[in-house]
């Protein structure tokens, strides 16, 4: 057994361990979603057509432009972890405050996405809603209950990071010792993930 | 990885970040230029493929899956098996219900 932290007399710490725990936290929200996704596949199924109608009513730019947000904080995130390995921690922090901004400007888009959709009497319950189809009333049911699940996904993701990202400015969370920031991230990732399957399924449907 | 050294990982250049952050993007540019075209009843079946290459992309790189112990592997090949059952299984139910 010829661990080499036991020469610098570190304390114990295990962090292929510690991420094979965030590895099976993240397979329980997989099946969590999963339940979802099934969800909005049986109905998709039974309600082709109308879910086609009330896929028009969604802001495609919008859901394109929250798809890129996403994927490049993905990349700032990833990125970060790689300049803390490489023990650029100025960079890493530069690469964590854009990808909690990148967060930020998701949830502003949603902000208005929603607004908008509201606005127009579309919510879950509204006069409007309730007087249309089934088959469109389960759409945006499913589209409020699935993209509000994962905005919610995203402000958790946000203040993981941002305490993680403070870990890093005292310097708890170094070159030597990242993998606090190494879990941040891979949760991060799966709420870009999600976003990657819920975004062709609920706004590219012709 | 080699001798398994419990707190190292292997690290991976900024420019193969880079060049996957690049084919995410190509891709989500192409699954939108595919939703425009009339594919009938594969334009579902495209538009998740193309994704499920974005998340293989993902979990393999940004999440590092690729350079992991194989026992990570085999436990995300568990996850989505289980998913793929429960799917197929409702599925089944349903159609021939």
């Amino acid at each position: 057994m010829s661990n080499p932290t036991e020469l610098t007399h570190a304390p114990h710490r295990d962090d292929v361990g510690a991420r094979m725990g965030m590895w099976l936290f993240l397979f329980t929200e997989l099946l969590l979603f999963g339940g979802l996704f099934l969800v909005y596949a049986v109905y998709r199924h039974e309600y082709y057509s109308q879910f086609r109608v009330a896929a028009l009513e969604l802001n495609l730019s919008i859901g394109a432009l929250n798809t890129v947000i996403l994927l490049t904080s993905s990349l700032t995130v990833a990125l970060s972890i790689g300049a803390l390995q490489k023990g650029q921690k100025h960079l890493s922090v530069m690469l964590l405050l854009i990808t909690d901004i990148l967060a930020l400007a998701f949830m502003v888009n949603k902000y208005f996405e929603w607004s908008t959709k509201i606005h127009h009497g579309i919510y879950p319950g509204s006069e409007h809603l309730l007087n249309l189809p089934d088959g469109q009333i389960l759409f945006y049911g499913l589209y409020y209950i699935m993209t509000g699940l994962h905005a919610l996904y995203i402000i958790i993701g946000l203040v993981f990071l941002t305490i993680v990202l403070g870990f890093v400015i005292t310097g708890s969370v170094n070159k030597d010792s990242y993998v606090k920031l190494e879990n941040a991230g891979l949760y991060w990732h799966l709420v870009d993930l999600i976003w990657i399957f819920l975004f062709p399924l609920f706004y590219l449907i012709q | 990885m080699q001798e398994h050294h419990n707190n190292e990982t292997h690290q991976i250049s900024y420019s193969t970040y880079l060049l996957v952050w690049v084919s995410l993007l190509a891709l989500t540019s192409i699954t939108v230029t595919v939703a425009g075209v009339h594919l009938g009843d594969y334009t579902l079946f495209v538009a998740l493929m193309i994704a499920a290459i974005k998340s293989a992309l993902v979990i393999n790189i940004f999440m590092h899956i690729k350079f992991e112990d194989p026992i990570f592997k085999v436990f995300l090949g568990i996850s989505g098996f289980t998913l793929l059952v429960i799917f197929s299984l409702t599925f089944f139910d349903y159609i021939y219900r």
